[in-house]
């Protein structure tokens, strides 16, 4: 039987597999054993109260949806006294995602959010519909160092950070947050985009933007996440497109330490215990006695990138 | 919190026959077998299942969230939430009356006898009939006659009158009047081609229901001049009701919040899920679209 477990710093996880942020919460208690998961991350909170996004909040395209929800939420006291307890009855850490326009109060909330039931501060910088001075600090270098250095002064919880796949060099920005104190890296989130209705002439989403969820993201982020960890030394949690164990080796060879799942879940609810049993018996047919095998494993040490056909950081 | 091995499930779609490893969850995700798949009229199509016995737990106006095989090549990338129809225990089946409108249901309408179909559920808070209720008003249109279909099964278990008026276009398309008839509803039709369904006339028949001592409660779906028309009554005779609503879903268990409608609560304006908050609602609590 292979050893599922990985470590994200001092944070063991019995197997790679969590939900992404935004596309979970304790309800599917409903449907799945929520302690066969690697890691629980709620919905990202911020301090007032907030309604979200004008509907629709979600249009279907040719290659996966776009959706736009505007992180509702019934603000921090409220989410430390009743939701934290709901995720709390449940053995796998507490993910806790957070988000801010303001880089003071991002700080105080990482601070105010660090009680003992939350066990990892995930800080998202990379809301794709809100603005790179106001929530979305990830599309910048500067902007994250910043945002991330002041969260690191308030905060001794492990703090992960939500990178953005929407920024122009993912890697400088990668490399800030590491440098700002991450101890990790969720990459990526969704890729901003738009559905524009032929019926109507009008955009499909009530926000007009939305972000793309699809398995189509994934050898997208699959590249990201690749050039990112041969230039930092902190774990990476790859983001986007898994739906199956093989694209949870595909990530950790291209040296992820561990996934997050949004789309599969929706479609079907039962895919995060699904992908856990796939990937130990993926394993155990192999005979891989740690999945930390996987990590960075990728066979490429004899190849050569064009670097002028590619980005050239991190080939 | 300390990491410690969870008990083993395996977690996957169930089929008919599966043990269900995790049998004290609410709802699931199943893998049904398609017993019959037939055109009721022009619109309306009627889909059997076969299915696991934990998929037959849904009752009257909780729904099922579907994976709808593709119509035309393209990729049918979320599931379509639908209400259950008929729950048939002794026969292990369960039924979905649809409309073929989009691309999801223009897809079930090409499932065969004998094809697997993905269903999870069930899903969300359905009908509810209190005690104290003796007769209650079953008003709907279209396809939401669909949705108040199981209504009728519901209360002639409570030994609860119903009267049903159903509304639609015109008598070719009118849905659920056997099924009602047939468990002891009273039920009248009223038509567009005849302006039997117009409002004013819809009224005169419930003003004289409630005149009767036949309307306790009312049930609403699909038609949101018939919505107003029972707030109003409501409000006025003082009649309790609930309203199943509709909304486009992603996860269908309350985590994505795309599903959200405008409820009004002691005048203030609130959003709810349809999905899970839902999606029948108090009729004096929703907002008209």
């Amino acid at each position: 039987m292979v050893d599922l477990s990985v470590k994200i710093g001092d944070i063991t996880l019995q197997n790679p597999i969590q939900p992404a942020s935004g596309a979970f919460s304790w309800e599917y208690n409903d449907v799945i054993d929520l302690n066969r998961l690697g890691a629980l991350v709620a919905k990202t909170i911020c301090r007032e109260p907030r309604l979200g996004n004008p509907t629709p909040r979600m249009a279907e395209t040719e290659a996966g949806i776009i959706q736009s929800i505007g992180l509702p939420g019934k603000g921090i006291e409220y989410f430390v006294d009743h939701i934290v307890p709901e995720y709390a009855r449940f053995k796998p850490p507490l993910v806790v995602s957070v988000n801010s326009d303001n880089i003071e109060d991002f700080a105080a909330l990482a601070e105010e959010l660090s009680v003992p039931d939350v066990d990892v501060i995930e800080a998202n910088i990379s809301c794709p519909t809100r603005n790179q001075t106001g929530g979305n600090f990830a599309m910048h270098e500067d902007y994250t160092r910043d945002c991330i250095t002041a969260i690191r002064a308030k905060t001794k919880k492990p703090l992960w950070v939500k990178l953005s796949p929407n920024a122009g060099d993912i890697v400088s920005i990668a490399r800030a947050a590491e440098a700002a104190g991450a101890d990790a890296l969720a990459i990526a989130n969704t890729f901003l985009s738009l559905k524009i209705r032929t019926d109507n002439f009008r955009p499909a989403l009530g926000n007009k933007f939305g972000g793309l969820v699809s398995p189509a993201l994934k050898p997208i982020v699959l590249r990201m996440v690749y050039q990112v960890a041969k230039q930092v030394k902190i774990p990476i949690i790859g983001i986007g497109g898994v739906t199956k164990a093989e694209d949870v080796v595909e990530y950790m060879l291209a040296g992820a330490s561990a996934v997050g799942i949004g789309y599969a879940g929706f479609r079907n609810p039962t895919a995060l215990v699904q992908i856990i049993d796939d990937l130990e018996a993926w394993c155990d047919e192999r005979g891989i006695k740690k999945v930390t095998e996987l990590i960075g494993a990728v066979k490429d040490a004899d190849m050569e990138t064009d670097t002028l056909a590619a980005a050239s950081i991190g080939v | 919190m300390a990491l410690e091995a969870s008990g083993k499930y395996t977690n996957s779609a169930l089929r008919i026959g599966d043990v269900d490893p995790y049998a004290e969850r609410k709802a699931g995700e199943f893998i049904g077998t398609v017993v019959s798949n037939a055109s009721v009229n022009d619109e309306y199509k009627h889909v059997v299942l076969k299915v696991h016995p934990h998929a037959l737990r849904a009752y009257a106006g909780q729904m099922f969230h579907l994976l709808c095989p593709s119509p035309d090549g393209a990729e049918v990338w979320m599931r379509r939430p639908m209400s259950v129809y008929r729950v048939d225990k002794a026969n292990g089946q369960i039924e979905f009356l649809y409309k073929t409108e989009g691309r999801g249901t223009l897809g079930m309408a090409k499932l065969g006898v004998g094809d697997d179909f993905n269903i999870a559920g069930p899903l969300g808070h359905g009908f509810t009939l209190e005690p104290s209720w003796k007769n209650i008003v079953v008003l709907g249109r279209g396809v939401g006659l669909a949705t108040l279909a199981p209504l009728s099964q519901l209360a002639a278990e409570q030994k609860v009158g119903v009267t049903a008026i159903l509304s639609a276009r015109h008598a070719g398309v009118v849905m659920s009047r056997d099924l009602f008839a047939g468990l002891g509803a009273r039920v009248l039709t009223v038509l567009d081609t005849d302006n039997t369904s117009a409002v004013e006339n819809v009224e005169k028949i419930v003003e004289g229901l409630i005149a009767e001592g036949k309307a306790d409660a009312f049930f609403t779906c699909g038609s949101n001049r018939l919505l107003k028309l029972m707030q109003r009554l409501g409000k006025k005779h003082n009649i309790p009701g609930q309203v199943a609503m509709e909304q486009i879903m992603v996860c269908g268990i309350g985590a994505c919040y795309v599903c959200m409608r405008t409820f009004e609560v002691d005048g203030e304006k609130v959003l709810r899920r349809v999905c899970r908050d839902g999606p029948v609602f108090n009729i004096q609590e929703a907002v008209g679209w």
